[in-house]
């Protein structure tokens, strides 16, 4: 019988993530995966990154995890999204080939010190009370730990649809989780069941891709990972395709016999994220669909349509692919089809992802009801970081809306709950101007090597580039202008009598970098990454100084715990509807409190109230 | 932290009404506003002036340092005359001249309650006080919803959706085939400001206008309306006479009534009639006393139906009491027999109403719409100049919805991807 500190179920993203934070804090880790090849798998699109789901990649690459870095070692294409945009709407993606990120995963995973990849299946936890003590595995052997990551994914209680047909399984190819499914059931946790689809995979070399439209990667390549500093695999162009009235008639058509369509399925699916059938039912007036042809590997002929997710039988798969522009001979390598699964009401979580009812168990990734890598890896680093503060001893890390992506994932999670597999989109952090992805080591590397989860390597670039930064600031501030120099050098100012300094000048329309070494030729020195950076800053300037006024409260009201089991029945004047409401939702902070639907000022300061009398008397 | 502000008194309750402010600027501001603070916790009388130098009135200052004031920050009180419209000046002049924020329900509290100046038996007191601004807060807002205002307040909620969801597909789906939409955006967000613009107007000029309530008296030609005005008044304002129908057009008279500033309207006598000028007198009269805050309607006699359909809160008595002793809920102007009644009943009604509207109301409205319109106004601008960051323009329109949302309700991430998810076909 072995023991661990940490033991993660699962190796896909969520679980790697874990698995690997969980190492890095210094706690004897073990991760146990069905198929140990499975490392890393990429089980939808070929494509690491995009508008928020890139700034979960950089924030994870902050915290020092491995998707970034893995996803520039895959990279094949590269792509900034809203390049014209601001930096904070600026979203890194890439195209990756699906063997060379599960090889780097799964070197990584294996080459890690005090880190076990046990194949293996989970069949049971093992209970003492309300704590988790380890798991059970197949062969009935028995792993003991002081706390368990559940990364399972779509695997609990997973059922494929194709057409008519549906199977048990977790992926493709891949059993179900069963047992497991079975025993978290009966812990009477809250679960409900979502859906996600996949379209049919082609064999690119059936397409015409003369017939083609490309769409080339970025000239310069804009990377994941803040360590990276060069492209590392050959890089190569996606194609455009559309649907036609043809295709639609034929989905159309055959909507019967949709395991979507023909009432199968009761899972809620994502709205950004219709299957085919969706689109032509829902969107009926449009009559061309845009359907990007995504390589999954240099190595591999496989190619992802990406926009034409189905759960129609094999035979109308090849029939609407086929009367598609390019694709009128192609070959489907695997049909598409969609997937059916359980997931937990995340409300039953507490900020750090541990079951709130239960010890010591931590559930990251799409069990929780998110979809996609980015959303799953970043709860994994959180669930990982969280499990070994937790056989630790230490208190649980929380991250907080006004800090990161992954603060804003994890509060709608937990406080909200989901009605659709959650995805994150950058509309949904109010502080957006505050959270971009180029930011994102300055927002969480220094929380990160205060927990203990930064590496050596990491840890110093960091303070390499913080140096360079503070000493271009005061560079910047060293140079000042009066308005009437600044106009005679040909820029408007109003004529206010103020100083400006060089780093006020970069906050100020019309400056840029250059115009700043014009007037102060000795800045000439900051070198190029400094400057792009400083510009950065400076672009919402005036916004931010607005924005911190809200984010210092907001910090103030998440530092007021509310301890659990808060009795909110004895606060007089607070109405039974809210009551029940708080009470239901267990908000740990004052700021969660606040964030709750219906709350109202004078009701927190009943909290608040109730929470300082509470100090008062332990006072007394 | 904010320096914030409120009235701290029942608005309209008493002669005297007492303005608070606290927060880091407080004593600043004051020192603008009166010319000079007398020595802390002493009160000293002051000539209260705006930023224009024009004098708002003359009053009572008492400033109190942090640590030692009700929130345990800098704080001033003014204290000066408790009419609505000197009230309303005051106001406007610390959140317009002097930019600071009318205070929300609880939050002199809330931060007595931080700073920790408040004792375990003030603590527990709190719940009822909190209660009865929570009701009152809802109370509006439903006030708000119900009325003419809630249209509106409707549809711009529809246009700030429908604006900032377009501006959202535009960053959040920019690999969607979506197309482009700033004329749309440009005019959803020019319909609200305009809207806003045309609101804030109206609302200004109706708090300069209005000093008090109105209260009117309605009747039956001949039910002893304007014999009662008179006995009110102590002075002859409207003519009386025997002939019916002798007041044809609306009389004021504005009187102090246990410190409500009130116009008493009289107004024509409700029969028919064929003579034209007559007619119109009664059609006035009849909107004008619709209009009005409270309608103390006279009835003929003991059995005689009410001449108009009373509104909640509306007065209903027999005129001409002398005719009929022996009834309590009577009135009359030419005994005096209950008189006082009458007055006591009309100042407790306007009590009651100004604890759950008023212009406090009104004011927190108005400034929410004064916030948004500038955050719309500055969106606009950049839409207008052709190149603009959109993320400025969505920070723009959310400040807009945050400011307005007691109004239009809160809005949502989820209600802006709602809209976009059953406007667009999302997923490539």
């Amino acid at each position: 019988m072995k023991h661990y500190d940490v033991i993660i179920v699962g190796g896909g993203h969520a679980g790697v993530e874990a698995a690997l934070a969980s190492a890095r804090m210094g706690v004897a880790t073990a991760l146990v995966t069905f198929r140990t090849e499975d490392l890393g798998t990429m089980s939808c699109n070929p494509a690491i990154g995009g508008l928020g789901k890139g700034h979960l990649v950089r924030e994870i690459d902050a915290l020092d995890g491995i998707m970034g870095r893995a996803g520039d070692y895959a990279a094949i294409q590269y792509r900034l999204l809203n390049r014209s945009k601001g930096p904070a709407v600026q979203g890194p993606r890439v195209q990756a080939d699906r063997s060379r990120f599960r090889h780097f995963v799964a070197q990584e995973a294996l080459a890690t010190e005090r880190l076990d990849v046990i194949t293996a299946e989970v069949t049971a936890l093992i209970w003492e009370g309300d704590t988790v003590g380890g798991v059970v595995l197949a062969d009935d052997n028995r792993i003991h730990a002081r706390a368990v990551v559940m990364t399972t994914g779509t695997f609990l209680g997973g059922k494929v649809f194709i057409g008519e047909e549906s199977f048990p399984a977790g992926r493709m190819g891949d059993e179900a989780s069963s047992l497991l499914a079975q025993q978290l059931r009966g812990l009477g946790l809250p679960m409900g069941r979502l859906k996600t689809g996949t379209p049919p995979r082609l064999d690119g070399r059936s397409i015409d891709w003369a017939a083609l439209e490309t769409q080339p990667g970025d000239a310069q390549p804009e990377y994941l990972s803040f360590l990276t500093r060069q492209t590392q695999a050959r890089q190569v162009a996606c194609a455009i395709t559309h649907t036609n009235a043809r295709t639609h008639d034929i989905v159309r058509a055959n909507l019967g016999r949709s395991a979507m369509y023909g009432g199968q399925i009761e899972g809620v699916g994502p709205r950004y994220c219709p299957s085919i059938e969706d689109k032509i039912t829902r969107f009926a007036d449009k009559d061309s669909h845009q359907i990007f042809l995504e390589p999954e590997g240099l190595d591999d002929d496989t190619v992802y349509p990406n926009g034409i997710s189905t759960s129609l039988p094999a035979d109308v798969q090849e029939a609407y692919v086929r009367s598609i522009r390019g694709l009128e001979n192609v070959r489907i390598l695997q049909p598409g089809y969609a997937i059916e699964y359980d997931y937990l009401d995340p409300r039953a979580l507490t900020s750090a992802l541990r079951l709130r009812d239960l010890h010591g168990l931590y559930l990251a990734g799409q069990i929780n009801g998110t979809t996609g890598y980015e959303e799953a890896g970043a709860q994994g680093l959180v669930a990982g970081l969280n499990a070994a503060l937790f056989a630790l001893g230490r208190e649980p890390v929380s991250f907080s809306r006004s800090q990161s992506y992954i603060g804003v994932m994890i509060d709608d999670l937990t406080l909200r709950g989901v009605s659709e597999p959650y995805r994150m989109f950058t509309s949904r952090a109010e502080y957006r101007l505050s959270l971009r992805a180029d930011n994102a080591d300055q927002r969480l590397t220094p929380l990160g090597v205060s927990l203990g989860c930064i590496g050596g390597v990491r840890a110093e670039a960091f303070g390499q580039k913080i140096a360079r930064l503070e000493d271009a600031k005061a560079a910047l501030r060293g140079f000042s202008f009066t308005p009437k120099q600044l106009n005679a050098a040909g820029h408007k100012v109003s004529q206010d009598g103020m100083r400006r300094d060089a780093l006020d000048l970069l906050g100020l329309p019309g400056f840029d970098f250059d115009a700043v070494v014009a007037l102060a030729p000795d800045l000439g020195s900051i070198g190029a990454e400094t400057r792009v950076q400083i510009e950065k800053e400076m672009v919402y300037h005036s916004y931010l100084d607005r924005q911190d006024a809200q984010i210092r409260a907001l910090r103030a009201d998440e530092a007021r715990n509310i301890p659990d089991g808060f009795d909110y029945t004895a606060i007089s004047g607070l109405s039974h509807e809210l009551a029940g409401k708080l009470a239901r939702v267990r908000p740990e902070t004052l700021g969660q409190a606040m964030r709750i639907d219906g709350m109202t000022p004078a009701a927190l300061v009943l909290v608040l109230a109730r929470l300082q009398q509470g100090k008062m008397r332990a006072r007394a | 932290m904010d320096t914030i502000f409120a009235l701290a008194s029942a608005r309209g309750k008493s002669g005297v009404a007492v303005v608070r402010l606290s927060g880091p600027r407080a004593h600043d501001v004051a020192v603008t506003i009166c010319g000079g603070l007398p020595p802390l916790r002493q009160a000293g009388l002051r000539v209260l002036r705006d930023s224009a130098g024009e004098a708002l009135d003359t009053g009572l200052v008492l400033a109190f340092g942090a640590g030692s004031s009700f929130t345990g920050e800098d704080v001033v009180e003014f204290q000066v005359h408790g009419s609505l419209a000197t009230v309303a000046a005051l106001e406007s002049c610390l959140a317009q001249d002097h930019g600071l924020r009318l205070a929300e329900p609880g939050e002199f509290t809330r931060r007595a309650l931080e700073n920790g100046v408040m004792d375990l038996t003030q603590v527990e007191g709190l719940s009822d006080l909190l209660e009865a601004e929570t009701e009152s807060q809802r109370r509006q807002a439903l006030r708000v919803l119900d009325g003419a205002l809630g249209r509106l307040v409707e549809d711009w909620r529809k246009h700030l959706v429908k604006a900032a969801a377009l501006v959202e597909v535009s960053i959040d789906f920019v690999e969607e085939d979506v197309g482009d939409f700033d004329a749309a955006i440009l005019a959803a967000l020019e319909t609200v400001a305009g809207g806003l613009a045309s609101e804030i107007a109206g609302q200004a000029a109706r708090e300069r206008m209005q000093t008090g309530f109105e209260v009117a008296l309605v009747g039956a030609v001949n039910a002893g309306k304007s014999t009662l005005l008179n006995a009110l008044a102590g002075r002859e304002a409207a003519i009386t006479s025997e002939i019916a129908g002798t007041t044809r057009d609306v009389i004021e008279l504005r009187m102090d009534i246990d410190g409500f500033a009130v116009t008493l309207l009289d107004t024509a006598g409700l029969r028919d009639t064929d003579e034209v000028i007559e007619s119109i007198g009664i059609r006035r009269g009849r909107e004008r006393a619709l209009q009005a805050d409270i309608r103390v309607i006279l009835c003929e006699g003991p059995d005689a139906p009410p001449p108009l359909q009373p509104l909640p809160g509306d007065i209903v008595l027999l005129g001409k009491a002398d005719l009929f002793p022996g009834h309590d809920d009577a009135v009359s102007g030419l005994s005096g027999q209950g008189l006082d009644r009458l007055l006591a009943r009309i100042a407790a009604e306007l009590t009651s109403r100004v604890a759950r509207d008023g212009v406090s109301v009104r004011r927190r409205h108005l400034q929410a719409m004064q916030t948004a319109e500038r955050a719309l106004s500055e969106a606009i601008e950049k839409l207008r100049s052709g190149a603009y960051v959109p993320e400025l323009v969505a920070a723009d329109i959310r400040a807009a919805m945050t400011a307005l949302d007691a109004l239009i309700g809160k809005v949502d991430v989820e209600d802006l991807l709602g809209d976009i998810f059953a406007s667009f076909c999302i997923g490539k």
